[in-house]
């Protein structure tokens, strides 16, 4: 399972970038291939002020519908209107591609609550 | 996988899409080994059961087969099934695994002196080929297997042991064939089955691709589209009920509701435009007021749009009626079309 080092992740599966400014969100290599052939993404608006564990967006394969939880709190920048057409660019490149919405974080100190790479990969092993 | 009736099951193998793709457009291979396999045999076996279910059971030759209903004295469905005539006085049926149980209660309450009901469900394993290339994966095949030579649409063919039984049936709207054979040789059976289905292009299949395959063809599935409260006149089965033949129970509720009309029907809803994917449950409004719920729903990977199947009241039940479907409380554009939803 591929779980880059420079991203932050959560139980539920969603990791989140770590650079300055808006950072992207979206669902990792795991959550993605227990998933399989996404067919549908239900994306934020933007501009929604978001508070650490809200649902915001779904994310549908053919088999089952998930809700994806922000890991951190704060204001949306950015949605991928990519997924609108591709939706399968979350299985092909699920931390590229494939991000979801991008966030203005209110508080850096969210980041604390979050898993780096190793300890998530050991966790769904 | 997904516990289903007692069994555990496979949802998918590759992925739902790619392995719905691949029995449109190649083969692929269900393990269909949950599916009841009962036998009925004696003298008047034929007569009984042509009492017991809704099809007419006299226009069968043997090798010949046709879809049935079993019906509750309040004309609602028990179960759905294929029964095939091995000979004048031995029948086949296939039932679905979740109402195996009940069926045997329901046919063992009502059984006539002289007929013997067989529950061979434990001695058989299953597969279900289907796809254009089916056919091409049974010639290379039947030899190596000791199969008979294919039967006829809806047909069934045994091999000489009286141990395999070969039916020209499906679920999923493609040409193809489901095999029954000793639970005892089933790997010795599926691996070089298997490998003839996969150098035809094709791969295994699992739960996931069997359900949007049947719902693409409109075909309902008992325990979703079907149900002991409403008819099979309601469900759009009434092509199966033979009203004029041998008398069957429940017979007396259709020709009542026939005459008197429906109260609901089955309409076959295809969502206009992008939506997520329908699922069961999801509620249905016409003109604003919500009519209805889908039984079924899927987004059709050959349509690349939403399909479901609901139970609306008759009126709104034409094609064209203009509907909406909500999820998550949002509201989607969907309209009753005509079955099937895709060619198979």
């Amino acid at each position: 399972m591929n779980a880059p080092d420079n991203l932050r992740y959560q139980q539920s599966h969603e990791w989140i970038g770590t650079d300055d400014g808006p950072v992207p969100v979206g669902i990792t290599d795991h959550a993605q291939d227990e998933l399989s052939d996404v067919v549908y993404v239900e994306l934020p608006e933007v501009g929604a002020t978001i508070s650490k564990g809200d649902p915001v967006a779904v994310v549908e394969s053919v088999k089952a519908a998930s809700d994806i939880y922000t890991p951190v709190s704060g204001t949306i920048t950015e949605v991928n209107t990519a997924l609108e057409e591709s939706p399968g660019l979350i299985n092909s490149d699920p931390y590229g591609d494939g991000w979801i919405f991008k966030l203005e974080v209110n508080d850096r100190e969210e980041f604390a609550s979050l898993m780096g790479a190793a300890t998530y990969s050991g966790q769904v092993g | 996988m997904v516990p289903f009736a007692g069994w555990e099951m496979p949802v998918q193998f590759a992925g739902i899409l790619p392995e719905h793709r691949s029995v449109r457009e190649a083969v692929g291979v269900f393990d269909i080994s949950h599916m009841g396999q009962l036998f009925v045999e004696g003298e008047g076996a034929g007569e009984w059961l042509d009492s017991m279910l809704t099809n007419n059971l006299a226009t069968l030759g043997d090798g010949e087969g046709q879809y049935s209903l079993m019906l509750n004295d309040r004309g609602g469905v028990i179960d759905d099934l294929i029964v095939y005539r091995v000979s004048q006085n031995r029948f086949f049926l296939v039932v679905n695994a979740s109402m195996r149980d009940a069926d045997i209660a329901w046919l063992g309450e009502h059984l006539s002196s002289g007929v013997d009901l067989i529950d061979s469900s434990a001695h058989f394993a299953a597969v279900a080929v289907q796809g254009p290339k089916a056919l091409a994966v049974y010639e290379a095949l039947h030899n190596e297997l000791g199969l008979p030579p294919l039967p006829a649409r809806n047909g069934i063919a045994m091999d000489r042991n009286d141990t395999t039984l070969v039916c020209r049936t499906g679920y999923t709207g493609e040409d193809g064939y489901e095999i029954f054979f000793p639970a005892t040789d089933a790997e010795s059976f599926y691996n070089p089955l298997l490998e003839a289905v996969t150098d035809a292009g094709g791969q295994p299949c699992g739960l996931g691709a069997r359900d949007s395959l049947r719902l693409e063809m409109g075909y309902p599935l008992n325990g979703s589209d079907l149900s002991p409260e409403l008819t099979p006149l309601q469900s759009g089965l009434g092509f199966f009920c033979k009203l004029d033949a041998a008398p069957f129970i429940g017979r007396e509720v259709l020709v009542d509701q026939k005459e008197n009309g429906l109260p609901t029907r089955l309409a076959a809803i295809r969502i206009v435009g992008k939506s997520p994917p329908p699922r069961p449950h999801y509620p249905i409004l016409a003109a604003g007021q919500e009519v209805g719920e889908l039984c079924s729903g899927v987004l059709s990977p050959t349509l690349g749009q939403g399909i479901g199947m609901a139970y609306l009241p008759t009126p709104l039940w034409k094609v064209g009626t203009e509907l909406e479907i909500e999820i998550r409380g949002r509201r989607f554009p969907a309209h009753v079309v005509k079955k099937p939803f895709a060619k198979g």
